[in-house]
């Protein structure tokens, strides 16, 4: 054993200033991949934080997820979920128009996010694997039990709603579709968040609620844009109560998490999340003013759709920022830690 | 009894702690029968450490696992720039990764330092204060060429009024087998699942590259091979288990740094060495994922330590994420509820055509 070793205390640093320091001139390509090669000094000036980590390298791995698919995925599920119930409630209250285009909405959607899904997976072959078992410990293994049935109750619907067979059918599939839809729409708050993605995981109870807003804010905003402005009026109401929740659970995640908020505000996915909030406070504004024209429907259902897309995408970009930077891991269990060690000053030693 | 790749929270196994907390026996808690054989694990002990990386070839090896890059990127020769640690991380490739981490400190000791040999004989010291120490020091100096460069980077000349000291930590990093493994959790198809050891093993031909375990591990192991699909770890060398065999890291460890055996035999021996370090004066030692009421309900495979966790790259309080599963359910049931509600609400309150 050296004196190094033995000797009593702290005082160790880092000998070198600088892999971090070296690297940042380095090429892009390692940038892009690395992502978490930013040195202390760096972190330092964005925030007033101090920790260690090992040569400024992620702890917790970036979620090979794809992008657009998943945030597509996302997207789609939700805007699908909200109208298929809303479809199924304008069906049994006789507004045939709206339960048709929220029909169509509800199928093509769902269609669409199973593709998405399948096309994430790194063996797409093997899809079927998801149906061997179901846990209840796995977001993903319940939601291919949401969006197995929907899917096929959805998608029938809509496609009997266009040849204009079996007319009690479709009512049925409509209605096991409406079932599903909820689930569908919020599940995907818990899929992110119940992952080690620090800014994902922090807003673990808002997620489903952020997700369930923006849901109804699309699939309102979708159907008032394809309905007669004459019955449309549920996609309306339902579009404008959907954009305020989004935008309140949205505050909440971006506002109550200390650091693990503040991927929501910089950069590329501050950026989209600015553009989500603006979006979607301009289409439930728009939709509330002019919603009843067919003009105002137009405009406002696309902003609320909009609004809906860059929400997922912005809250999808920010946990992956959230990895790249070992100070999201460190600094919120340093403070876990050091709060705990107050609570009751013996604990043992780690 | 059938094994299952649910986890222990729905066999209803374990009715007391069913997503997190110590389990006193994981692997029958996963369904196995009575008989089953003792959890096992490693015991990593950096102190003893010396950066062979014997382990991490023995393990390519054993694994024939292919060839990366400090960044996971297969097939590429890169040196990472920042150490004489070249393979960076743990990931698909790599299932073990020897951490390289060299420090420095000030020192300011009432005595002639006792670390390194050179010190004593450039007379140096806290107090430069005789003038015949700083001319002497002076002239050293100017005997090298570039000697300012060298005083500023080079520790081992560093004779700057306070005198520094140098140490290397290195540290074999592995997958934990954690007691509540979220990867194992959150694994939609069942390819992760818990072996009769108490291991945790993805199997590669159920796999289907969800890669949702690569976001649910808190230590940042699993990871996906890109061009294959799917992910890869340690199997604490499952199939040399099954023969009989220690993992091929553990045999060719020539330190004993890396200690294969039964789990609760290696953690009476990890307590027995901290005990002895802390004895000799490493205040700095500490076991990590030693503790079973930790948040992932204590590792498999645990260290002993020499500076804080995040020093060598790990979470210093890593949680298992399903322990917080229940409360996001509940949130998603009730925001699905709010769905429904707004819609009726939506529909109700407006004029039919």
């Amino acid at each position: 054993m050296t004196g190094g070793i033995t000797s009593p205390g702290s005082g160790w640093r880092q000998a070198d200033s600088g892999p971090a320091t070296q690297r940042r001139g380095g090429g892009g390509k390692k940038r892009r991949r690395g992502g978490g090669w930013r040195g202390r000094g760096e972190v330092a000036m964005v925030e007033d934080v101090e920790f260690t980590s090992y040569y400024g390298r992620q702890i917790v791995k970036t979620p090979v997820w794809k992008s657009p698919d998943v945030p597509l995925y996302l997207f789609l599920g939700g805007a699908a979920g909200s109208s298929a119930i809303l479809a199924a409630l304008a069906d049994v209250t006789d507004r045939p128009a709206l339960t048709r285009v929220g029909r169509l909405t509800a199928g093509g959607g769902s269609i669409l996010s199973v593709v998405f899904l399948i096309h994430d997976l790194g063996r797409p072959e093997r899809f079927l694997h998801m149906l061997r078992v179901l846990k209840v410990t796995s977001p993903l293994s319940v939601g291919t039990y949401i969006l197995a049935p929907f899917s096929a109750a959805a998608g029938a619907t809509a496609a009997v709603e266009l040849l204009g067979w079996f007319p009690r059918l479709k009512r049925f599939g409509g209605v096991v579709a409406a079932l599903f839809g909820g689930p569908l729409a919020t599940y995907t708050g818990v899929l992110l968040a119940n992952t080690a993605v620090p800014s994902w995981h922090a807003a673990h109870t808002q997620l489903p609620f952020v997700f369930g807003g923006s849901a109804m804010a699309a699939g309102g905003g979708i159907t008032m844009m394809f309905t007669p402005v004459a019955e449309a009026g549920p996609a309306r109401k339902m579009a404008i109560t959907g954009a305020v929740v989004e935008l309140a659970a949205m505050h909440k995640v971006e506002n109550d998490h200390g650091i693990e908020s503040e991927p929501y505000h910089e950069g590329r996915p501050g950026k989209l999340m600015q553009a989500a909030k603006t979006c979607t406070a301009a289409g439930a504004g728009l939709t509330a003013i002019a919603g009843r024209t067919r003009l105002g429907a137009v405009a406002s259902g696309t902003l609320l759709a909009a609004g809906s897309l860059l929400t997922r995408f912005g809250v999808f970009e920010a946990g992956i920022a959230s990895t790249k930077d070992p100070k999201y891991v460190v600094v919120p269990q340093r403070e876990r830690l050091a709060a705990r060690e107050n609570e009751h000053a013996s604990t043992i030693t780690r | 009894m059938t094994i299952s790749s649910a986890s222990a929270a729905f066999t209803g196994n374990d009715p007391g702690n069913r997503l997190y907390g110590p389990v006193p026996d994981v692997t029958g808690q996963s369904g196995y029968e009575a008989d089953h054989p003792k959890r096992v694990g490693f015991f990593t002990d950096t102190s003893v450490c010396i950066g062979c990386k014997a382990c991490e070839v023995a393990c390519k090896e054993w694994n024939t696992l292919p060839m990366d890059d400090s960044h996971g990127v297969r097939d590429v020769i890169g040196m990472s720039g920042m150490s004489y640690d070249n393979t960076g991380q743990l990931g698909a490739n790599s299932w073990r990764h020897v951490a390289f981490i060299e420090q420095s400190r000030a020192v300011d000791l009432p005595m002639p330092t006792f670390g390194r040999p050179g010190d004593d004989r450039q007379g140096s010291g806290p107090s430069p204060a005789g003038a015949g120490d700083s001319v002497s020091l002076a002239n050293a100096q100017q005997s090298v060429l570039n000697a300012e460069a060298l005083s500023e980077f080079d520790p081992q000349t560093g004779q700057t009024g306070a005198d520094k000291q140098i140490r290397w930590l290195m540290s074999s990093d592995v997958c934990k087998h954690c007691t509540h493994a979220g990867c194992l959790d959150v694994c939609p198809t069942g390819a992760l699942f818990r072996t009769e050891y108490g291991t945790v093993v993805v199997q590669d031909d159920i796999c289907n590259g969800c890669g949702y375990c690569v976001a649910a591990c808190p230590y940042g192991v699993i990871d996906q091979r890109k061009d294959d699909g799917r992910v890869f770890k340690c199997t604490m060398c499952y199939d040399r288990l099954t023969d009989g065999l220690q993992p091929a890291c553990a045999t060719a460890c020539p330190t004993q740094s890396i200690q294969f055996g039964d789990l609760d035999e290696l953690q009476e021996r990890a307590d027995a060495r901290l005990v002895t370090l802390k004895a000799q004066g490493v205040e700095t030692a500490r076991l990590y994922g030693r503790d079973e009421d930790d948040g992932v309900g204590g590792d498999g495979a645990f260290f002993l330590l020499l500076d804080e966790p995040e020093v060598y790259g790990l979470p210093p309080d890593p949680i298992v994420t399903t322990r917080d599963l229940p409360a996001m359910w509940k949130a998603a049931g009730k925001a699905a509820a709010m769905m429904v509600g707004v819609a009726v609400a939506a529909i109700a309150g407006s004029r039919r055509r």
